[in-house]
């Protein structure tokens, strides 16, 4: 019989279920976030209550044990919310603790490998958000963008974009799931509001947007058009580089 | 703004800028001061990509596309009859800080034909990168463009504003410069870049002794070259590249395949395909002296003048000395391995992390991401079954394309095929 932790899908959680593990010694665990736990009548499920202090133990004890740098890891490969994710990061931090000496590079071991792979695919999606986010400057004087990461990778955005535009107040929202990253020229919070997708739409941008903001959008397709070879055409390229499912985002792909 | 007139000259401006291959935004240190506007210290991004599928990470444009010379691979050449603009000096600066501000890029590659003389040109050019950075605190990239000809005193100013600086020295040999653009002296390029280079060894060392120096070029300098324009053989190409990668410590040199854009009779005409897969395999060269620890003679010399197509040159490399292989992956040092056809420096570096905790078998390798396809004929690991070793050069060769494919698989195909649309005449 397996046993199935269910928690509520923070990081927190996460590393309060990690922590029962260790400390009622549970063998044939399986960790799930609640929206994807189903019920059924082979294996006992537990409800998690995510604790902080608990929290805390385990990732100070991670400090001991790895890098700063490794550990930043575990949290970036969390934040992919793959499905299984939580039970190789449960196999990870068990070798952690379980190894005298480092594991981080011991990649014929497949999921250290899936651990590095996977935290390769954050920082590239998070990269992606770090060139795909395009702010339009509202009626209010804030720079707002929209995004929607396959990969819950905003928390790992605010630092670039704080160091980047320290003099304008901006906005980028997680319209998928649904709260964003403010900044208000002293410093970067996140903020849960609804924001329909109407905000997007091309009729009712004169009521969201400064009509200069639109002329930008315009010269920024006109340079986009004219950069292009057209000798050299490899759409394939281009479509490899910007999905299709982000043009929706980009002004000089929307015409 | 007037952006009815912006709009005009930002289509022609860009148009004309575009053969300029560089769009590198990396490298840089500068990091955001006082709360200014940009930071440029991280890695490069590259904002979108146009359907030729190049990046476009900066607004790269040209200051004016008046130019007072007439070199026969250029668009802007003084002969050719097209439209001509020129920007204001605070006509770029709003373009710029104003895209920025959007995050459409990582901030501003500026060009510019030559107008009256080399020095007014590089004025101009500099007071726009002045003002972005004095008047408008912006800490994002500047690529700026050395003229040729500038004096040493301008573009010891230049280097204290851009972040990088370059001059194309576009045609690889001497006699192809005098061919084609025979208004210019190889040794104008050569002088800003040797100035260039000279005042960053100079902040260099005062770095040691003094607390605070100012950045100078701190993305360093880069230069590109046209392939396919004068008969070059790749040998001269890559030999030129590496005298400047060496004698001017350039950060990078690209290689831009000919657009033919003139019915010149010293040019490939119009209509003639542009050479990508030469410009592909010339990359791919550049890379193995910068990361892989190949000198150019390995490469190409006098018996190999010019590279294989059909095969990169890596593997053409290892065809020709057998004798260095097989490798065994668990033993062998950094140097070898990264000779190793398949592996790149990423694979590389996992395997020497990896090798510490067990030997790897051909299964670990396959995880790692080398490509087995190829390197299996190079390598022994943890394993009882290899590659028969006694093949000769040619027999690998043919296993090795037979058994992958390549992108450019149409242009090898040199067969003439039956229903072939494009070369199909009716009689």
């Amino acid at each position: 019989m397996n046993t199935i932790l269910i928690y509520d899908g923070s990081f927190d959680g996460l590393l309060s279920a990690i922590f029962n593990v260790f400390e009622l010694r549970l063998t044939n665990v399986c960790i799930k976030r609640r929206e994807y736990s189903q019920q059924n009548f082979f294996d006992a499920e537990e409800e998690i209550i995510t604790d902080t202090e608990k929290a805390k133990r385990v990732w100070m004890g991670l400090s001991k044990k790895i890098s700063q740098q490794e550990r930043q890891k575990i949290y970036k490969v969390f934040l992919s919310e793959i499905p299984t994710i939580e039970n190789a990061i449960l196999h990870f931090i068990k070798r952690t603790f379980s190894s005298e000496v480092s594991i981080e590079n011991d990649y014929s071991d497949p999921i250290i490998l899936e651990i590095d792979k996977v935290s390769k695919k954050v920082d590239r999606k998070k990269h992606r958000m770090d060139a795909f986010v395009r702010f339009r400057l509202t009626n209010d004087g804030i720079y707002f963008a929209t995004i929607e990461p396959d990969f819950n990778v905003l928390p790992l955005n605010s630092e670039h974009f704080k160091k980047r535009y320290a003099d304008q107040k901006w906005l980028i929202y997680d319209l998928k799931r649904k709260y964003g990253i403010y900044y208000n020229l002293q410093n970067v919070a996140i903020v849960e509001l609804e924001i329909s997708s109407e905000v997007n739409s091309s009729t009712k941008a004169l009521t969201y947007f400064t009509v200069d903001e639109i002329n930008f959008q315009e010269l920024w397709r006109i340079y986009f058009k004219n950069s292009n070879i057209p000798s050299r055409k490899n759409m394939r390229l281009h479509i490899k580089h910007i999905p299709k499912r982000y043009w929706k985002y980009l002004p000089e792909k929307r015409f | 703004m007037d952006f009815n007139r912006i709009n005009e000259k930002l289509s022609i401006l860009a148009d004309a800028a575009k053969y300029d291959v560089s769009c590198s935004s990396s490298g840089s240190k500068r990091q955001n001061k006082s709360n200014g506007l940009g930071n440029s210290s991280g890695m490069g991004i590259c904002h979108s990509y146009t359907e030729d599928g190049r990046c476009v990470s900066l607004l790269k444009i040209l200051l004016t596309n008046h130019c007072i010379f007439d070199c026969a691979y250029c668009v802007t050449r003084k002969s050719n009859d097209i439209k001509r603009a020129a920007f204001k000096v605070q006509e770029v600066v709003d373009l710029t800080i104003n895209f920025y501000r959007r995050n459409y890029i990582e901030g501003l590659f500026l060009s510019s034909g030559i107008f009256k003389n080399a020095d007014y040109t590089m004025e101009r050019l500099i007071a726009v990168a002045k003002k972005l950075r004095e008047e408008e605190y912006f800490n994002g990239y500047i690529h700026l463009k050395s003229i040729p000809g500038a004096s040493d005193e301008l573009m010891r100013e230049a280097g204290l504003y851009a972040d990088r600086l370059s001059v194309n020295i576009e045609i690889p040999t001497e006699k192809g410069l005098k061919l084609l653009a025979p208004d210019k002296n190889r040794k104008d390029f050569i002088k800003p870049m040797e100035k260039v280079k000279n005042e960053i060894i100079q902040y260099k060392n005062e770095k040691s002794l003094l607390k605070k120096v100012p950045l100078y070029a701190p993305a360093g300098q880069s230069t590109q070259m046209i392939v396919g324009a004068s008969g070059e053989s790749d040998a001269e190409i890559m030999y030129t590249s590496a005298f400047f990668y060496k004698s001017f410590n350039l950060k990078r040199v690209y290689y831009s395949g000919y657009v033919p854009i003139s019915h010149d009779n010293r040019l490939p005409s119009i209509g003639t395909a542009v050479p990508l897969l030469r410009e592909n395999r010339l990359y791919q060269t550049d890379w193995l002296l910068r990361f892989y620890g190949f000198d150019v003679r390995e490469l190409l010399n006098t018996e190999h003048p010019n590279l294989e197509s059909d095969i990169d040159p890596k593997l053409s490399w290892a065809l020709r000395n057998l004798d260095q292989f097989p490798v065994n992956i668990n033993k062998a040092d950094m140097r070898m391995l990264l000779r190793v056809p398949g592996l790149g420096v990423k694979s590389v570096h996992k395997i020497i992390a990896a090798r510490k905790y067990r030997k790897l078998n051909w299964e670990n390798l396959k995880l790692i991401g080398a490509s087995l396809n190829r390197a299996k004929y190079f390598i022994t690991c943890d394993s009882r079954t290899f590659e028969r070793k006694d093949r000769t050069a040619a027999q690998l060769k043919g296993l090795i394309i037979n058994g992958s494919k390549s992108k450019f698989r149409n242009e090898l195909n040199t067969q003439l095929n039956l229903f072939d649309h494009q070369n199909f005449q009716p009689t």
